[in-house]
């Protein structure tokens, strides 16, 4: 407790003082109130209902209301209020619905006073006329409100809210006459106490009940409520209309609401459930509260500041059995702790950085970025000399940091994905298309990509001769050579190589295990495409031909990346270190025991032209031409893997659609959503919106097919009564009249129906566009100029 | 005629597929009991079993509104029996199945065959096969894995976990303490985070009570559209569908004496009319005149002690151990474990949950809205459509504010649970309740799979059949919020 501050005021005669405390009370509290002098306090709850005074450094238990051997639901209360004019007079609201007065002049030990049962319900809350010593107000979960006059016995009047429980009853401050009502179902009324039978006003205020409100102490007509859905709201009542001013939107349902004194803008607010604390809240401020109490360790049920005119003490009462004085200078303020920082990409790669100014010039030493252009923006706010806790760093600065125009671009994006053909193709042609396309746009990688899926899925025979050319006699004439140079030279070949990709790099040290391990099974393969006959070679060519295809691109591949990856992610140094990794060895050693492996390596050598013993391996199976149909299936999808972890996922997204079926069971259906949705993303930043539909269209994933089956609603409101029209497009229910008739032809518009976004007069889709061919007027004749386009 | 052509097919193709399922219970002992069947078919072909197809039919025959709804929010696509006889009160029907649909498909936490498969455990947990039945067809639909509809053995264990919790909601939600939650969220790789929980609760909740309403209602088993559809249904699911519910032996033991008991009902009609009167007028007196007897405090405790041990009484004859069918029997654990008066329990002295201590309004509302969204406005929306739902009838009377019963029989639910209302009279209960009605709620509420066409008959005997279905509706809205209410105070008190 050392931390805690003693704080004294001088209030016109009578000085506060006190400090953080907190005295254990036997049972759960409700309610607390405190007494006009702000000496004592009564805590009231289900089992408790006792006066305690405040002293210098505790709390100290002074009256036990509580009498009687077994005592009766009376004492059970929801609510708790200490007369402000009378401090002998004290009202409860039970949880079975009585009312009880309580007058502390009273000699005998039960000082109750007076029974009221005429709630039928559960009484929420009972109000004490700010000025008027006998007038009492109390609010039931029945629905109705009673103002009972002390010297009665029964009440004045009954106030029907015609509606729900209500929750919560004040009397407002300023205005002698009037009181205000929150409802269970969102509504707050105003009343005159004079009329019972009307109230003078109602608004709805939140969705869901609303749980508390508070008058403005100084402002007539600021009433503060919090609701069930985690708001408090601040109303101006002085206009016809509730005019919502401020909102706060705290992390949990709002059970009370109390006006920090002399601070026109705090409030304090505890919650029902889940959030234990205490906020104080600027309103004008409503992101982060202004100050917090933590102490307390189950829900607060009641907070209340302890002076009228004195804004650094309050008071709280909860569920966890303790009563609290709260310091305001012990609060912790999670400003303090709050980063104001901010961090931003736009579209084009800027980065946008805010933070205190403070932060930013020590830092500034440092070198700044090549591509940094800083931007310093400097935002001063003004100190409000009136408040005292806004200790806040009131400058912050705002640097831009933008990317070169040119690395950032990504035309090539934009322009694969419009020219890319996804569907409605036979595969061999989409897979050429789409390599032309690449191609065009340099990316030889993906361009070659594409062609070798066209030879591993599309039927044999229908390979352009254009891709056979010079291959068949170089196949069959290095074959033997680079087997040889494969069973040896391992090392070198991967030295060459170091350009190429991670898949390809996994693939061949995949081999390297191959030669130590099965030479035996290798050795086989060899001699049975040795021995078979050479003219097996016309398909032996392709895969060759291929492959030298690749090779050409291995030596053309740095500069060309250079060119078409621009971004700087893409141009990760990657291959360099996976080509003679050693972990990349261990991984593989684990696959190497799958009898599966042989296979993959059997496919990679298409890519890498070292290993020909594997390349023969394949070309004899083509020959043989007995591979199953998914033989290849494993190092497409790595190569896709490859793809997406690049960073391009278009290319991903774009073979597995095209491929459809045949490859879409080897990718776990979580990524391929994963790279769907990153895909669509893409598109949509770029407002490629046709082609995203059609990516969603084209997918096979359930999660993302339903994407655009989401909100296809259109809501529309009459254009007569300007309410929704809920039923049929063309007909409003509630005013019975045909909503969109046609400008141009005066019938009803069943159909299509446009109109144009300026004056909203529009009708037939071709009825317009006839119209406005030979006029540029709005055909309703309103004068405006619409434009078709 | 459904039942009995679907039994001996559902017992040939059980037999067919035994090596691989069990074979089902229930209809292994339909070729013993034939002869009784035959005598006692089910009274009538519509949706349900105690209502007469035509009052159903009539209701919505031509409701444009009704089909809307179920086109809008069904997850099967048709029109179940149990929509068919809620929706006799429309405006609930929509509340109904917006939160069902809700729960069962729109984002959650849970992943869809998950929430079908609880609502399986859950069902289980009273025998209602009408709902299992619905949910394995659903389960399998949304991709669920068909081995684990053979039992609780083959589910993961984070699902069996699920057990404990479905077994005391269902029976003995009191017993719920925040050590049940923490061994749910704590137990390290198959923990249940808390969002995951609470749908979880929500969905056990919402079909232990639905279970009720399906017994109480005598809902009938599915009419299929065609028998080849019958056939796949249970050539895949390998489910009879003989409803355990008009099969019951208590249920065929009762039929026959029914017979004989009309003759009585012609004699009691003149009797009911009177009840009739003396109800209204006892609704009216305690509506008018509240504080002519100002029953002291004391004594208000008392009768809601007398009430909560006298429902300790109601109940309706000795059972047998109940025959649970295979089927069943698989997707529970502890068949034996079923309600128990709360208030029997002298020895352990459960403390009264106070209602106002904890209430869905303030509370319950906000953890469930917080820890998966929306669903509590849904329910909020629900409880509150259930709560103040009334056509102003009674039987042949219009004009009646029927606030006074309705509270009643939601409170004397609630009191069964050991939850006590401090502004409430349960005095009340007792004027309003008659002993009939009070087996019939005892049963719907604790004992669903007890509940027979005698028991459903014998109470309010000049009440409209839309009027007694009110009834259910509240007994499974009031069963639903207990439920929520202690397993949610157990989540809360976990939390702080």
């Amino acid at each position: 407790m050392e931390k805690m501050a003693r704080v004294t005021t001088a209030l016109g005669g009578n000085t506060i003082t006190g400090r953080t405390m907190f005295c254990h009370l036997d049972a759960p509290a409700n309610a607390i109130s405190v007494c006009r002098d702000a000496a004592q306090v009564v805590v009231a709850g289900r089992n408790i209902f006792k006066i305690y005074s405040i002293e210098e450094d505790q709390f100290v238990e002074k009256l036990n209301l509580r009498v009687g051997r077994k005592p009766s639901l009376n004492f059970s209360c929801a609510d708790v209020v200490w007369h402000q004019m009378d401090e002998n007079l004290l009202a409860t609201a039970a949880t079975n619905g009585v009312v009880v007065t309580w007058n502390l002049g009273k000699p005998s030990r039960n000082k109750q006073d007076q029974l009221f049962t005429e709630h039928k319900r559960t009484v929420n809350k009972v109000c004490f006329h700010p000025t008027e010593v006998y007038m009492l107000l109390s609010g039931s979960q029945d629905g109705y409100m009673k103002c009972f006059d002390l010297r009665k016995k029964d009440s004045v009047s009954t106030f029907s809210g015609q509606s729900e429980s209500v929750r919560d009853v004040q009397f407002s401050i300023r205005d002698y006459f009037t009181f205000a009502a929150t409802f269970e179902n969102g509504n707050v009324q105003l009343w005159d106490i004079r009329r019972p039978d009307r109230y003078e006003r109602m608004f709805t205020a939140h969705n869901g009940p609303v749980f508390c409100c508070d008058w403005h102490p100084e402002d007539r007509g600021w009433l503060a409520t919090g609701g069930r859905d985690k708001m408090v709201k601040v109303w101006d009542m002085n206009t016809t209309r509730a005019k919502e001013i401020y909102c706060v939107q705290t992390i949990a349902s709002v059970a009370r609401v109390k006006w920090r004194p002399e601070c026109k803008h705090h409030i304090a607010t505890c919650s029902m459930m889940v959030d234990h604390n205490i906020y104080v809240w600027d309103v004008r401020r409503p992101f982060i509260p202004s100050a917090m109490f933590e102490e307390h360790k189950d829900v607060t049920t009641g907070i209340v500041w302890r002076h009228l005119h004195d804004p650094y003490f309050l008071l709280s009462g909860s569920k966890d059995s303790t009563l609290y004085q709260h310091i305001f200078k012990d609060a912790s303020q999670p400003i303090d702790r709050a980063n104001p920082e901010g961090l931003c990409y736009s579209l084009y790669g800027d980065l946008a950085f805010a933070a205190k100014e403070s932060l930013i010039s020590s830092d500034s030493n440092r070198k700044p970025y090549i591509g940094d252009r800083r931007h310093p923006i400097f935002f001063k706010r003004k100190l409000d000399p009136t408040e005292q806790f806004e200790y806040i760093s009131s400058s912050s600065a705002l640097s831009v940091f933008e990317t070169d125009v040119e690395s950032g671009s990504m035309d090539w994006f934009v322009h694969t994905a419009k020219q890319y053909a996804l569907a409605g193709r036979p595969l061999a042609e989409l897979c050429d298309h789409n390599a032309k396309v690449a191609k065009g746009l340099d990316r030889n990688q993906v361009a070659q990509t594409w062609t070798m899926l066209r030879i591993i899925y599309s039927s044999l025979g229908t390979v352009s001769s254009a891709n056979l050319n010079h291959s068949i006699g170089k196949g069959s004439t290095t074959l033997p050579l680079m087997n040889s140079f494969n069973l040896k030279d391992i090392p070198s070949g991967l030295g060459s190589e170091s350009r190429l990709d991670r898949s390809k790099g996994e693939s061949r040290t995949e081999n390297i295990l191959m030669d130590s391990s099965s030479t035996l099974i290798n050795n086989e393969d060899n001699e049975e495409t040795e021995g078979s006959d050479v003219p097996a070679d016309y398909l032996l060519g392709d895969v060759e031909g291929d492959e030298d295809d690749l090779y050409m691109m291995d030596h053309e591949n740095p500069h060309a990346e250079e060119q078409e990856y621009s971004l700087p992610q893409e141009a990760f140094p990657l291959r360099h270190e996976i080509v003679d990794n050693p972990s990349a060895l261990d991984h593989l050693q684990d696959k190497a025991d799958s009898p599966h492996v042989s296979g993959n390596e059997a496919e990679t050598v298409s890519l890498t032209p070292v290993e020909s013993f594997s390349l023969i391996s394949i070309s004899h199976s083509l020959y043989e031409n007995r591979l199953p149909s998914d033989f290849f299936n494993p190092i497409v999808r790595d190569t896709l893997l490859f793809y997406a972890e690049q960073g391009d996922v278009q290319t991903a997204v774009s073979v597995l659609i095209v491929l459809g079926d045949r490859i879409r069971k080897e990718i776990d259906e979580q990524t391929q959503e994963h790279w769907y949705t990153s895909y669509i993303d893409l598109l949509q930043r770029f407002q490629l919106w046709n082609i995203s539909n059609e990516v969603i269209k084209l997918s096979t994933c359930r999660a993302i097919n339903c994407l655009n089956q989401a909100s296809t609603t259109l809501h529309i409101n009459c254009s007569n009564c300007k309410r929704p029209m809920s039923n049929r497009g063309w007909i409003c229910d509630r005013c019975r009249q045909c909503a969109s008739m046609c400008a141009v032809c005066h019938h009803v518009v069943k159909g299509l129906f446009v109109w144009c976004q300026g004056c909203s007069h529009g009708g037939h889709l071709q009825h317009i566009m006839k119209w406005l061919e030979t006029s540029s007027h709005c055909p309703a004749g309103c004068g405006h100029l619409c434009e078709y386009t | 005629m459904n039942r009995l052509s679907a039994g001996p097919i559902g017992g040939g193709s059980a037999a067919s597929a035994a090596g691989q399922y069990r074979v089902c219970g229930n209809c292994r002992k339909v070729p013993r009991q034939e002869k009784r069947v035959q005598v006692s078919p089910p009274l009538t072909r519509g949706p349900s079993a105690f209502i007469p197809e035509n009052e159903v039919m009539q209701a919505n025959g031509l409701d444009e509104r009704t089909n809307l709804l179920v086109e809008e929010y069904s997850t099967s696509g048709r029109l179940d029996n149990i929509t068919q006889v809620m929706s006799i009160h429309t405006q609930y029907l929509e509340s109904f199945l917006r939160s069902q649909f809700y729960m069962l498909r729109m984002d959650g936490p849970l992943p869809l065959p998950y929430r079908h498969y609880i609502a399986i455990m859950a069902a289980a947990r009273h025998q209602c096969s009408y709902l299992i039945n619905m949910h394995v067809d659903e389960f399998l639909k949304t991709g669920g894995i068909a081995e684990w509809l053979n039992g609780l053995e083959y589910i993961p264990q984070r699902l069996k976990n699920l057990n404990e919790i479905n077994k005391l909601l269902a029976h003995r939600p009191w017993l719920i303490t925040k050590e049940h939650i923490q061994k749910l969220v704590k137990t390290g790789e198959n923990n249940w985070s808390l969002p995951e929980l609470v749908h979880a609760v929500v969905l056990l909740a919402h079909y232990h009570a639905l279970a009720s309403f399906v017994f109480g209602s005598g809902i009938n088993p599915e009419r299929d559209p065609d028998t080849s559809n019958g056939v796949r249904l249970i050539a895949v699911n390998n489910f009879c569908v003989c409803d355990l519910a008009n099969d019951n032996n208590i249920e065929n033991a009762s039929l026959t004496s029914s017979n004989f008991g009309n003759v009585m009902v012609f004699l009691q009609i003149a009797d009911s009319l009177s009840e009739l009167e003396a109800l209204m007028e006892r609704m009216k007196r305690l509506q008018e005149d509240k504080e002519d007897e100002e029953a002291s405090q004391e004594e208000m405790a008392t009768r809601f002690e007398k009430e909560k041990k006298e429902s300790l009484l109601v109940i309706s004859g000795a059972f047998d151990d109940e025959i649970v069918s295979t089927d069943v029997s698989r997707y529970i654990e502890d068949p034996g474990f079923g309600y128990k008066d709360f208030a029997r329990r002298g020895e352990e002295h459960l403390p009264t949950f106070r209602a106002q201590d904890y209430t869905w309004e303030n509370h319950g509302f906000s953890l469930v809205n917080r820890l998966y969204s929306d669903i509590g406005h849904l329910l909020d929306e629900k409880f509150r459509m259930v709560y103040n739902l009334t056509y102003n009838t009674m039987a042949t009377h219009e004009d009646v504010d029927t606030t006074t019963l309705r509270r009643a029989l939601f409170n004397y639910v609630h009191c069964m649970y050991g939850i006590r209302y401090d502004d409430y009279d349960y005095g009340e209960v007792n004027q309003l309740l008659e002993r009939s009605l009070k087996v019939y709620i005892k049963t719907v509420t604790c004992y669903p799979e007890r509940t027979t066409k005698r028991m459903y008959d014998s109470y309010w005997r000049q009440f409209k059949h839309s009027e007694k279905v009110h009834v259910n509706l509240l007994l499974m809205e009031a069963r639903m919020q207990a439920e929520l209410l202690y397993a949610l105070r157990a989540i809360t008190r976990h939390l702080t």
